[in-house]
């Protein structure tokens, strides 16, 4: 694996199988009375969050912890980071204080990439979602809650409903699930699919009831807010009518299929409520998936520098 | 003053002759005085003085990213002799004082002429015209207005613009940007854009806009200059006009000419501008239409920036890159080792064309007996690797660093006078 997970396109098959099948391994860690192991011990994990995010946030947190890591969590919201001469000098000062990994959000595309590429730090940098680009963990706890329910994903279909123009989450998802040999589908009105996506390795469509016929997944991304009032579509009315998850289309999926959100959800609007809470819906395993699968990224690209001896030993749990 | 004999150096690419600098004209070498100074430059290329449309000199306001000193300098050293000094200072050139200013500071440095370009616009805010007529008539002569950076988008006020200036044969010189197209764009919209999740900054925007003024200037008749046209459409749309018998003129960056988006997936801001760079086909379209005149000159729209904007985030950094000192060589490797133009084509796009659209009488002149001896001496057979910290800009945003690039630069002559001289400024 690379020193870095900056985008999903960093994960060979192997590199990605490897990641969840080591998050498998540690989940059973999650489900545990006491929730730790000694495996980061010593080492140093610092959370560098440019955007609120307190649900990936504790995310990561819970997983360091959990490997025993100390815990810098650096909220950059509300100081004066907005410029990029700061994230150069936080960068210089975690290094500073010998950060082992850095995971950072971000609200521009890229810049965990700059922080990674940039000479200014020499730790590991995991992207914890940069700005309309990626989240490739989110991507990796969704392919593991897929797992969980649906065994090997080489040809499951999956539908990505909603915003994929400025959705990470459908970014990072159709990288890693195409990688992992899903047939993804992604799903929006035409305004919000960006120009060129007749490059990705997906199918895009226009008609979410076509799509959800056959469909083994169906994860439905966040609108938000601030898309209602830029014309991407007429109402919040017509886009619940015509892109969201209600009762009606829920009734038409398989019966084996699952419901997805990475959340927060606007209920309601892309998913109704009753979906939401529904027995085929998976969103909150998908939360403690979440600890499971960062501890496994963190858990890899930490140990990697170690021998490989002590790793395997480290981990068996 | 010293004159120089250009011995063996071949005039445009021509057979080799002597040229002889005096007393600020070319000369007939057989007249040299005795104490005339003989260089021998068998196999150097001598082109009329470079002229640029389109440099940011950032003075005033600015004089951390580059002062009208050290612009000039990088001028020179890159082959110019007359550079267009944007409007886009603080405080903006709007008034024929400040055009006066960089004018006068362009003749204190002496490295060439600086040539202010007045705003369009009252502090290129596009509400309201500057008093054109007063830069006009001023000590700077300003003859090029544009509100660079920020498209006169105003369909009225553009066509009030061009009716102006007709009244002192002036050009209007367009950043065409849509703006509502583009808020917020980070780079050009395609392919690249949608994976790396940016903003996109689409063809169209640019399109539209050229395609509106240059039917606004077929309508009234004036004079329409188009700002670094980076797209295969505008190319076209440019063509078009000028089959109409319509007055436009358009110029291409040579970054325009060599680099393509794909270069973001760095996600290194050195590569962000305005308008982004393109993809490979528009490339192709830019170096064809270059090559067929459609596009009239190369423009380095020279874009000094301070490092702490560039060594950042891309969202953050700051747009333009460096272009004075690496143009001649661009071009050298896009056009003409590409057999797209030979050097009296590269004279022709670098220095008549761009003359004659700035009006900068003296510049722009065939190496003719009598022309004012505005000459720069290119060797066109070493090359070298650009080095960002090998400049005499205060600036060191160069997307070409650690590239290897055709040719140098050996001398510029300023009217007779070496401005550089062995590839050293003087």
């Amino acid at each position: 694996m690379k020193h870095h997970l900056l985008s999903s396109s960093d994960l060979s098959r192997d590199d990605a199988l490897l990641i969840l099948d080591t998050a498998a391994e540690l989940r059973s860690v999650v489900d545990r009375p006491i929730k730790k192991l000694p495996t980061l011990r010593g080492r140093t994990v610092v959370n560098l969050f440019f955007e609120d995010s307190t649900r990936t946030r504790i995310s990561f947190e819970a997983a360091a912890k959990r490997l025993s890591a100390d815990v810098i969590n650096f909220s950059a919201k509300g100081s004066s980071v907005s410029k990029g001469e700061s994230l150069k000098d936080t960068a210089l000062t975690l290094e500073a204080m010998g950060a082992d990994a850095v995971v950072i959000r971000h609200g521009s595309s890229g810049a965990p990439h700059r922080l990674a590429t940039s000479g200014w730090v020499r730790s590991s940098v995991v992207n914890a979602g940069d700005g309309t680009h990626e989240h490739p963990t989110q991507a990796l706890l969704d392919a593991f809650t897929m797992r969980r329910h649906l065994g090997d994903l080489e040809g499951r279909r999956v539908t990505i409903v909603g915003d994929v123009l400025h959705s990470r989450v459908a970014r990072s998802n159709a990288l890693l699930l195409s990688t992992l040999g899903a047939e993804v589908t992604l799903v929006a009105p035409p305004t919000l699919l960006p120009v060129g996506i007749s490059a990705w390795p997906v199918e895009t469509s226009y008609d979410l009831d076509k799509a959800l016929e056959k469909t083994d997944v169906v994860m439905m991304l966040r609108v938000q807010n601030e898309r209602m009032n830029a014309s991407f579509f007429p109402s919040a009315r017509e886009y619940s009518r015509r892109y969201g998850l209600d009762d009606r289309r829920f009734a038409r999926l398989p019966d084996h299929a699952i419901v997805m959100h990475p959340g927060p959800m606007n209920r309601g609007m892309e998913i109704s409520a009753n979906v939401a809470d529904s027995a085929r819906s998976v969103i909150v395993e998908q939360v403690t998936n979440g600890v499971a699968v960062r501890m496994a990224v963190l858990y890899l690209l930490m140990s990697g520098s170690d021998e490989g001896s002590t790793t395997e030993q480290e981990l068996s749990v | 003053m010293t004159s120089y004999l250009l011995r063996g150096v071949s005039v445009m690419g021509a057979a080799p002759s002597d040229l002889l600098l005096h007393e600020g004209r070319i000369a007939e070498a057989a007249d040299a005085p005795s104490h005339v100074v003989t260089v021998d430059v068998a196999g150097l290329v001598a082109l009329p003085g470079l002229v640029d449309l389109h440099t940011h000199l950032r003075e005033p306001g600015r004089e951390d990213a580059e002062t009208v000193d050290t612009g000039s300098r990088a001028a020179a050293m890159g082959g110019f002799t007359a550079v267009h000094a944007m409007a886009n200072t603080d405080p903006v050139a709007d008034t024929a004082g400040v055009v006066e200013q960089v004018w006068h500071l362009g003749q204190a440095a002496g490295y060439c002429d600086v040539r202010p370009v007045g705003a369009v616009t009252v502090g290129l805010r596009g509400q309201q015209l500057a008093e054109l007529g007063a830069m006009a008539d001023s000590d700077a002569r300003v003859r090029v207005f544009s509100d660079d950076g920020i498209c006169v988008s105003d369909a009225v006020l553009m066509r009030r613009a061009l009716e102006y200036v007709k009244a002192f044969d002036g050009v209007i010189a367009q950043h065409s940007q849509e703006p509502r197209l583009t808020e917020g764009a980070q780079m050009n919209e395609g392919t690249m854009s949608g994976i790396l999740g940016m903003r996109g900054w689409p063809a169209v925007a640019e399109e539209a806009i050229i395609a509106r003024d240059c039917l606004l200037a077929g309508h009234v008749g004036s004079r329409l200059h188009i700002c670094h046209v980076s797209t295969a459409g505008s190319v076209e749309l440019v063509r078009w006009a000028k089959s109409k018998g319509w007055n436009v003129t358009a110029e291409v960056t040579p970054h325009h000419l060599l680099l393509t988006d794909e270069l973001a997936a760095t996600y290194d801001p050195i590569y962000k501008v305005n308008p982004p760079l393109r993809t490979a086909d528009d490339v192709e379209a830019l170096r064809a239409g270059l090559a067929d005149g459609t596009i009239d000159c190369v423009a380095t729209d020279h874009a000094p920036h301070p490092t702490e904007d560039k060594e950042c985030e891309w969202g953050a950094a700051a747009m333009g890159m460096l272009g004075l000192e690496t143009a001649l060589s661009v071009v050298q490797h896009t056009m003409v080792e590409t057999g797209l133009l030979d050097w009296a084509g590269v004279a022709d796009r670098m220095s008549v064309r761009p003359a004659r659209i700035g009006r900068v009488d003296s510049h722009g002149r065939p190496l003719q007996l009598g022309a004012p001896a505005h000459v720069t001496l290119v060797d066109t057979s070493t090359s070298r690797v650009v080095d960002r910290l090998q400049t005499e800009s205060l600036s060191r945003n160069t997307p070409f660093d650690g590239m290897e690039l055709p040719g140098s630069v050996v001398a510029t002559f300023l009217a007779g006078r070496p401005t550089v001289l062995d590839g050293k400024l003087q």
